[in-house]
């Protein structure tokens, strides 16, 4: 069909329509496509529900507490009885710190303490002297003292007797001060001779509890320093997870409350739990709060330094007036939701309070029902017009 | 006074909207060529507006977290909270890598941020924002990631749990939005096999590992899988604040490069972008200069070919004003229809574009004008060819 051909007024009509119909189309795309289009918003409401906030953290597997086995001074290590894995009893002997010369100087001790033992035997053998002395001293005093007195004998001689006596009485007493003298002797060489045992027994390291020895640190010939570990040792029934909760998030977590453990050896089972002990001095350069979770009931096997997740339950809030936390926004400076009001976006203020991963609690500045937007295609801005669809694919 | 012009477009219509449908397509191509321009620099400032701070701090005499690499220590931010003026603080760390996804790599920007700081992303098309302090993500929907996908970043394996559209870096890599700590240990915390070696090398330096001293070695070596750095510190301050007198303050008494966010829009695109910019803007005048000439040539040619009908038209005795007019109304025409067919196009085919292509109206409006001046004067030398055509060709003189 030629246009030509046609009369002029359905051509010209004809070329209207067309016309039209293209500029219907560009309109059609300017405002759909283009610039002057209003920005896709997602709409949802404000609900009531019940919030059941959780605060997360990690951290790994430690032992409530960590022994470390070592000697108290300078040696080399002479034998090491227990090795990594190995269950330990309280008291039980790990290993042994070289004596050097603590053998022979024992033995000098006991030495000492017998020579001592022998010194007592000859000081008491000396007050017997003495006092057998004293016994004849004072007998002839006695006879010379009655002989003087009847004239017989000369007063001098009474008078020496006399002083024989009190020499003999003077050195029994001094037999007798030398024997318990050599007495304390040999308490002194006893009580040496049982200091260096006590030494002796210092370098030999016992186990402190019953547990199971983590790590052997050091083998036979080493040289350690006083401090230094030779094992580690732990308690496996004692075993929890020192998580680190962003101090920011860490509000209304108390002891008692039940947790999920998830070891990243096993990602896909989360293990129950229960909060420990909050410990009292947090981390001031990653600002973390330090939560040890007990497992509850404690595995079977667990081990040390493993990475774990911990997610504690919170108290929750019920019935609450609650949005997805996807629609809160910052708008200058203030937190608030975006509404739709006549088509075009205005900011409203909010404040939010219990926060879950999916919903915030609102605790003032919107209603039951009202209308909000979750998503939007563009950042919004106060006055922008938007129309409503649906932006998250099904 | 018949119009010489609609009968003239009426008799020839299919090929008249043809060649207009012709010179449409070369003027959309120079279109989305300028669109391209735009694009790229939008894409420049998209984040700076999207972070929407006042004040960046850097680490002293370099161009920002962008243009050159910053490393500030993570607790500045406690000073510079102090400041008067100050609202907010955040501290952002970014990091440029491939990432794969089911088995398509692709590179993105990951952006480490606190949330409720600033940092982070502004809205959402889908899904929540990071809600735990480790292990998840948000990202942008040009990643191709959808919400609940796992995606691997050095050691660790993150959830998606939002989706963001038009987050992009500066050269337009796509972002994806990490708690600050994790991006902090994907920047410095290096792989196994490279700890192990810095642990051996440690080990064996006589000077830390000695015999006497059991606990140096465990504590470097700590330091050394530690890191409390970050790129930048963003600052957001009360309404009303002088942003360029803080900035000099924090430069002169902290020590540490402050930018406004003027200066940081500068840097990216005076500096960063300045090369691409300059090539792309050269190609784009260059274009425009031959859609010129082919839109001239074309309308010059449409009327020569014209000169049998112009010739018989002369010989009836048509006035030189009348055939003028039919030329130049028939030049002006296809001029609009070009522009409107170039504009629907571009605006159709711009999503389709790997990067972004941003189509302004302004552009537009001037693509307009110079169309319609160049159909005009292409069509004053039609006319002019025109009006020296003799009335005898017409009889085959």
């Amino acid at each position: 069909m030629k246009l030509v051909a046609l009369k002029p007024g359905k051509r010209t009509l004809l070329l209207a329509l067309g016309a039209l119909g293209f500029i219907a189309a560009f309109v059609w795309l300017l405002t759909t496509r283009g610039p002057l289009a209003p920005v896709g918003v997602e709409i949802a409401r404000v609900t009531r529900t019940d919030l059941s906030p959780a605060v997360y953290g990690i951290g790994t597997v430690e032992a409530r507490r960590a022994y470390a086995v070592g000697p108290t001074q300078a040696g080399r290590l002479l034998q090491v009885w227990v090795d990594q894995g190995d269950r330990v009893r309280a008291g039980q002997l790990l290993a042994e710190i070289d004596p050097v010369d603590l053998l022979q100087r024992g033995e000098a001790a006991a030495s000492a303490a017998a020579r001592a033992r022998q010194t007592a035997q000859a000081a008491q053998a000396q007050v017997a002297e003495a006092a057998s002395r004293v016994r004849l001293a004072q007998a002839n005093h006695a006879r010379y003292q009655a002989l003087a007195k009847q004239g017989f004998v000369a007063q001098e001689m009474a008078d020496s007797r006399r002083n024989e006596a009190a020499a003999a009485e003077a050195a029994l007493a001094a037999a007798r001060a030398n024997a318990s003298g050599a007495q304390r002797d040999i308490s002194r060489a006893e009580a040496e001779s049982r200091g260096i045992q006590q030494v002796s027994n210092n370098l030999k390291l016992l186990s402190p509890i019953d547990g199971v020895v983590t790590a052997r640190e050091a083998e036979p010939g080493t040289t350690v320093v006083a401090g230094q570990a030779v094992l580690r040792l732990v308690d496996p029934g004692q075993l929890w997870v020192r998580a680190r909760v962003d101090q920011a998030r860490a509000q209304g977590v108390t002891v008692g409350q039940v947790a999920d453990i998830v070891l990243r050896s096993a990602p896909g089972t989360a293990m129950p739990g229960k909060v420990a002990r909050i410990e009292l001095q947090s981390d001031a350069v990653t600002e973390e709060r330090i939560i040890d979770v007990a497992f509850d009931p404690p595995p079977a096997q667990l081990y040390l330094a493993e990475l774990a997740e911990v997610t504690i339950r919170l108290p929750g809030a019920r019935n609450v007036l609650a949005v997805p936390r996807a629609a809160l926004a910052q708008f200058k400076g203030q937190t608030g939701v975006w509404q739709v009001v006549d088509g075009r976006a205005r900011f409203q203020p909010v404040q939010p309070g219990v926060q879950t991963a999916e919903q915030v609690q609102i605790v003032s500045g919107l209603s039951a029902g009202d209308n909000l937007v979750v998503y939007s295609a563009r950042q919004l801005d106060d006055g922008v017009r938007v129309s409503e669809q649906r932006l998250t694919p099904q | 006074m018949i119009n010489l012009a609609g009968r003239d477009i009426a008799h020839h219509l299919k090929s008249y909207l043809l060649t207009g449908l012709g010179l449409g397509l070369l003027i959309g191509v120079t279109l989305t060529m300028a669109g391209v321009y735009r694009g790229m620099v939008d894409d420049a400032k998209v984040l700076l507006r999207a972070v929407d701070a006042d004040i960046w701090v850097v680490q002293q005499n370099t161009l920002g977290p962008f243009a050159e690499p910053s490393s500030v220590p993570d607790d500045l931010y406690r000073a510079l909270a102090g400041l008067a003026g100050v609202a907010q603080t955040g501290n952002v760390s970014y990091l440029t890598m491939q990432v794969s996804h089911q088995g398509k790599s692709q590179r993105v920007m990951v952006a480490g941020y606190e949330p409720g700081k600033p940092g982070g992303p502004s809205f959402l098309v889908a899904g929540r924002p990071i809600a735990r302090a480790h292990y998840e993500a948000v990202a942008d929907a040009k990643t191709g990631l959808e919400v609940g996908d796992r995606v691997r970043i050095r050691r660790n394996d993150y959830t998606v749990v939002g989706l963001t559209r038009r987050m992009v870096s500066s050269g337009g890599d796509p972002m994806l939005f990490i708690p600050l700590k994790d991006a902090q240990e994907a920047q410095f915390l290096k792989d196994n096999d490279a700890i192990v070696e810095d642990r051996q090398r440690l080990a064996a330096n006589p000077a830390i590992n000695r015999p006497g001293q059991p606990g140096v070695l465990d504590a470097v070596q700590a330091i050394q899988t530690s890191s409390h750095k970050v790129n930048a510190v963003l600052l957001r301050l009360h309404p009303g604040t002088d942003a360029r007198a803080l900035a000099t303050t924090i430069a002169r008494w902290q020590r540490f490069t402050a930018y406004t966010r003027a200066d940081m829009e500068d840097i990216l695109i005076a500096k960063l972008i300045a090369t691409a910019a300059r090539q792309i803007g050269l190609f784009l005048m260059i274009l425009a200069v031959v859609s010129a000439a082919i839109v001239a040539f074309i309308i010059y040619t449409m009327t020569l070919g014209k000169i049998k009908e112009i010739a018989v038209l002369k010989l009836i005795g048509t006035r030189d004003r009348t055939i003028a007019a039919m030329i130049m109304q028939e030049a002006l025409g296809l001029g609009i229809i070009g522009f409107f067919v170039g504009k629907f196009a571009a605006t159709l085919w711009a999503p389709a574009f790997p990067k972004y292509v941003l189509l302004e109206t302004g552009d537009a409006g001037r693509a307009f004008v110079l169309t319609l001046v160049v159909c005009a004067l292409a069509s004053l030398l039609a006319i002019r060819a025109a009006l020296k055509i003799d009335p005898a060709e017409a009889i085959g003189g």
